[in-house]
């Protein structure tokens, strides 16, 4: 077939287009996913005890606010990533880094500060095998949700743009998990929190390539 | 000297086309075909410049584009440059292309030069390797009729509709799903 056609053929079939329609069900699948996580932990593992009392705490909205900036800024990540000639800029990465130097910076204060004798029991708490694993599969919808979205989209960095598929997930994952844990020490999130979040973007960027390819 | 003449010529290329993209956006079909058109005349220029080993598949590849850019063309934002946007889908089915004939090693080749894209006009389209006729068979039977009538026979929506007795709209969407079939089977050849 002639170029010449292809281009009639195209032109004729309804040029104009509804960007917000896409939008929204994109939006639509990210909240199912995350909707999904969370009636998924409370339904298996549960919200925390104590998280009355614990809510009047600082270190429990800083333990959301880690994983929750995160998810943001990965969800910014993937979205200019899905967007052709749209190169993830600075202000995106400098918003990936900045919380994880934030909380390695004070866990990195808090082990000092502690007795020696202390600071294995600070790092590993009581529960950190059950965190990655938790944490890695709560992020099993929202993964499915954001790589459904991510492909309404034009990836042309594929690797990267499953990487940041997967961050959202294992990030938006760690703050629903953030309700059902009782681990409230800096070094416990800056390394298991961040291992449970990673874990599905090295996940991501395995799958990015084929699964994101159009 | 040059340069610039060079520079300021892909910046009208910008506007223009940036001008008829966004009417076709808001439905305009004129606009959009003459886009199109265009896009691929450029298209052409560029990878025949990038496919010189390769010049068979110069056409596939422009139509392949062609159809990427339709189908994602809901992914471009109006107030960022076109050129990054075309370069970057076009690139990608370039790095596609290349990647499936070569493997890895050969993508060294750099395919950054933005400014090339809009440098060299190519509108002497040689026929494409790919005999669309043949993957247009596979269609579903409704969305195959659609197609021939608008495309072989050159009718419009309204007389396609009063033709095949689907009304306009259906027409459209009908036209509209065939295309993204169509795109899909040449995404399997390859």
């Amino acid at each position: 077939m002639k170029t010449e056609q292809l281009v009639q053929m195209l032109a004729v079939a309804a040029p104009g287009m509804d960007r917000s329609a896409i939008n929204r069900q994109q939006s639509l699948a990210l909240m199912l996913g995350v909707g999904l996580a969370l009636v998924l932990m409370v339904a298996t593992l549960g919200l925390r005890a104590d998280l009355a009392q614990a809510a009047a705490l600082p270190m429990f909205w800083l333990k959301l606010a880690f994983p929750a900036s995160l998810a943001l800024a990965a969800l910014a990540a993937a979205w200019r990533l899905g967007h052709p000639g749209m190169a993830v800029n600075r202000a995106t990465i400098i918003a990936l880094a900045l919380p994880v130097l934030l909380i390695w910076a004070l866990a990195l204060t808090v082990l000092g500060q502690a007795p020696a004798a202390q600071r294995v029991a600070l790092l590993l708490g009581a529960t950190w095998r059950e965190c990655m694993l938790h944490i890695f599969w709560l992020s099993a919808p929202i993964f499915v949700a954001a790589f459904w979205a991510a492909r309404r989209l034009a990836p042309t960095r594929l690797r990267l743009a499953g990487a940041a598929c997967g961050a959202f997930a294992g990030a938006a994952a760690a703050t629903v998990y953030a309700l059902h844990c009782n681990e409230m020490q800096a070094p416990f999130l800056a390394a298991w929190y961040l291992l449970g979040m990673l874990l599905p973007a090295a996940v991501g960027a395995a799958v990015g390539p084929r699964w994101l390819r159009w | 000297m040059e340069r610039i003449a060079k520079d300021s010529r892909v910046a009208t290329v910008e506007a223009r086309l940036k001008a008829l993209l966004l009417q076709g956006l808001n439905g305009e079909a004129p606009a959009y075909q003459s886009f199109l058109a265009e896009l691929g005349a450029y298209l052409r220029g560029f990878f025949r410049k990038k496919l010189f080993g390769l010049p068979d598949e110069v056409e596939d590849l422009v139509q392949e584009t062609l159809l990427a850019i339709h189908s994602q063309r809901h992914t471009y934002r109006s107030g960022q440059p076109l050129t990054a946007w075309v370069h970057a889908i076009a690139r990608y089915k370039l790095a596609d292309l290349l990647r499936s004939h070569y493997g890895r090693e050969r993508l060294h080749d750099p395919l950054d030069d933005e400014m090339q894209l809009f440098a060299i006009n190519d509108i002497d389209a040689a026929d494409a390797k790919r005999d669309l006729h043949a993957l247009l068979d596979t269609l579903p039977e409704r969305q195959r009729a659609l197609v021939v009538h608008m495309k072989l026979e050159g009718l419009s929506v309204r007389e396609t509709s009063r033709v095949t007795g689907v009304s306009e709209s259906a027409v459209k969407v009908g036209v509209h799903r065939a295309l993204k079939t169509l795109a899909a089977k040449i995404k399997e050849e390859t």
